[in-house]
């Protein structure tokens, strides 16, 4: 099992190694082993260990609170799962479909992109579904006097036309269903993205932090159905995707002496170490008269919906101090015991809304049995186990047939699945 | 309230104290235990402490959505608890709770009807209990905070003491309804104008994690909502005697 997984973690690339060498570079290139095929290929294992981790956590964090809760980046800082995940999947869609843009043009890149967004529009339209059977299910058989106004949240089962078609329409997001469609969006404007990062990249970047401040000092949002607005902004949430595309186009080359710099090291650790106070008031509320009032009047609240200044500073500190300790040729990489959470990587979409489902089920699971935190735990280590089967099959999956595709000589390239899912 | 629950309700709260003290420890009847950081405000409510004081009429109006009622079971509800506790652990004063229920409108909304909702009460304390609604139509946090703002900067300017109280804790719904903004926003407003928060959903969660209730179940009966809403009504009671700082043993 190990040897297949060995095999089908270093994907079967070799036409894209050229590609791939000019543009991954988070760190200066290791000289090529005879057994580090990864290094040959450009793969970022990084890339593919964080994503999965970021999927492994959205899945914890989307149970109710148990033990494994207080592993989740969010308790110990103002970042979460969310901008590991929207970051790295900015990363790996402009290396993908930013060499499928130099090699094939804009045209046949855009519509690969395009058939990518329609993948993912289908993927939520599924969790959706998913989710109206759970609502209908607790809404027919949980009738409790105390919780009858919240019970209310099944009032749009009465008007299911209605309902049906703002979910479609991607205005209707029930809760912990808002990543996907931040991501349509996202991916939607991937090319004309790609174009201009080609066209001038550094321009880019800056117009997406000037968006970014028009957001801020403005106020757009795109509005939601019933009412209300989109959980994750895309206006401001775009900030990272570009940004993570910006880094995956020769800007975390450029950054590299920032990056090693000891200044910058000291700041991250600053940072972290102060965010990291920061939050222990909010689960030691004992604590909180240690907090200068004129620090919380000016911090609070912090808006995950426009990704908070202070949220995507916490991102860059992690970002380099990851960047710092762990280097791409880390041997850790190619540990088995890490070997599950690189597979999660590599199959995001599905493991994404495996993940969700999951968390469905689990919660279901735990509301009709009357477990404790034994079955919580059960629970969550369970999801887990059951994304990195998944995740594990599908490589091997994909291993086989790309296997078979070069058999018969098949010359086409498949961008989807030379980079990574997303 | 008939007499009948007014003895009930006596033995009731009399068992608590009992159940507090050391030597009972392992008593049965609602313990309601709370940790004590969910009890206590660094805010204080000094209309409320000036009226004990000076043993005027303690008049407290709850404004509050469906969740500040049981259906079909008013006199079991936290307001009428709250009144109970109180006249027991201040037997020297009037209390008189009043409720103004405002079912299915969010802040905004209640807090535009707030002048009409005073006229002619002249409350020493309002309890506002929002953000249900809010977190269930997922309106924007930014408009809530501003709304809970406004409302509460108004009846500050009314003369009253405000405590604001934030949803419960549902595990069911929590697929469906996400509270987590509407609660932080709550507790920047609650800072900001030194009005205590009795943070509900904390206290819940916690009972529902200790096993002193099971908020999970199904059934279909009334019986838990009483319970819940005794526990409630009797932490909030504790809640305010403490944020007034008031020491009920000088009263008896």
């Amino acid at each position: 099992m190990t040897s297949v997984a060995d095999r089908i973690a270093e994907p079967p690339v070799a036409e894209t190694a050229d590609a791939t060498r000019r543009d991954v570079d988070l760190a200066p290139p290791a000289p090529p082993t005879a057994n580090s095929l990864a290094h040959v290929s450009g793969r970022e294992l990084r890339l593919d260990l964080f994503r999965g981790l970021a999927l492994w956590l959205i899945f914890i964090d989307h149970l109710p609170p148990n033990l494994l809760t207080w592993l989740t980046i969010r308790n110990y800082g103002f970042s979460d799962a969310t901008e590991i995940f929207i970051f790295i999947s900015g990363y790996t869609a402009a290396f993908v479909y930013g060499r499928a843009m130099r090699e094939a043009g804009f045209v046949v890149a855009t519509a690969r992109i395009l058939r990518r967004v329609w993948q993912i529009y289908v993927a939520h339209v599924f969790l959706f579904t998913i989710f109206l059977a759970e609502i209908s299910y607790v809404a027919t058989s949980f009738v409790n006097p105390l919780y009858s106004e919240e019970m209310g949240i099944m009032d749009f089962l009465k008007q299911p036309d209605v309902t049906i078609v703002q979910a479609l329409l991607l205005r209707f997001r029930p809760v912990n269903m808002d990543v996907l469609p931040l991501y349509i969006v996202l991916m939607l404007f991937l090319p004309l993205i790609l174009w201009l990062l080609k066209w001038r990249a550094d321009v880019t970047l800056t117009l997406s932090v000037l968006l970014y401040a028009v957001t801020w000092q403005y106020d757009l949002y795109l509005s939601a159905y019933p009412n209300g607005v989109w959980a994750f902004n895309p206006f401001a949430w775009q900030l990272l995707f570009v940004f993570g595309a910006w880094c995956a186009q020769g800007g975390a080359k450029r950054m590299s002496r920032i990056l090693a710099s000891r200044i910058t090291l000291g700041i991250a650790f600053a940072y972290l170490l102060a965010a990291f106070c920061v939050t222990l008031t909010w689960y030691l509320p004992q604590l909180s008269y240690l907090m200068p009032r004129w620090l919380e009047q000016w911090m609070y609240p912090i808006n995950k919906t426009d990704l908070d200044v202070l949220r995507f500073a916490h991102f860059l500190a992690l970002a380099a101090v990851t960047v710092r300790f762990l280097p791409k040729d880390w041997p850790g990489l190619k540990s088995r015991w890490l070997r599950p959470l690189i597979l999660c990587g590599q199959h995001s979409l599905e493991i994404f809304c495996l993940g969700v489902f999951l968390a469905f089920a689990g919660h279901f699971i735990l509301a009709e049995v009357s477990g404790g935190a034994g079955l919580h735990f059960v629970v969550s280590i369970s999801g887990i186990l059951i994304m990195s089967g998944a995740a594990w099959l599908f490589s091997w999956y994909k291993y086989s047939a790309d296997k078979s595709a070069s058999r018969n000589k098949s010359t086409i390239g498949n961008a989807d699945m030379a980079g990574g899912s997303l | 309230m008939r007499s009948g629950s007014w003895t009930i309700a006596g033995l009731v709260s009399l068992a608590g104290l009992l159940a507090a003290s050391p030597l009972f420890a392992e008593d049965t009847t609602p313990r309601c235990e709370v940790p004590a950081y969910l009890l206590t405000s660094e805010s204080t409510l000094p209309k409320v402490a000036d009226a004990v004081k000076n043993g005027r009429p303690l008049d407290i109006l709850v404004i509050g959505s469906r969740s500040s009622t049981i259906p079909a079971s008013e006199a079991s509800a936290y307001p009428a608890r709250l009144q109970a506790m109180l006249k027991e652990k201040l037997p020297a004063l009037t209390v008189n709770v009043t409720v103004e229920l405002q079912a299915k409108k969010t802040a905004e909304d209640v807090a535009a009807g707030l002048s009409k909702l005073l006229e002619g009460k002249q409350p020493v304390l309002v309890v506002w209990q929002t953000g249900t609604v809010d977190a269930m139509r997922s309106v924007d946090p930014d408009d809530f905070r501003g709304a809970v703002d406004e409302g509460v900067v108004a009846l500050q300017n009314a003369g009253a003491d405000v405590i604001l109280m934030n949803p419960q804790y549902s595990p069911r719904t929590e697929t469906m309804i996400a509270p987590e903004p509407y609660l932080d926003n709550m507790r920047v407003v609650a800072q900001q104008h030194d009005a205590p928060l009795f943070d509900r959903f904390a206290i819940m969660r916690q009972w529902n994690e200790s096993g002193e209730f099971d908020l999970f179940s199904t059934v279909r009966g009334i019986d838990l909502a009483k319970r819940v809403h005794d526990c409630l009504g009797r932490a909030l009671s504790t809640f305010v005697i403490d944020a007034a700082h008031i020491n009920p043993a000088q009263q008896n």
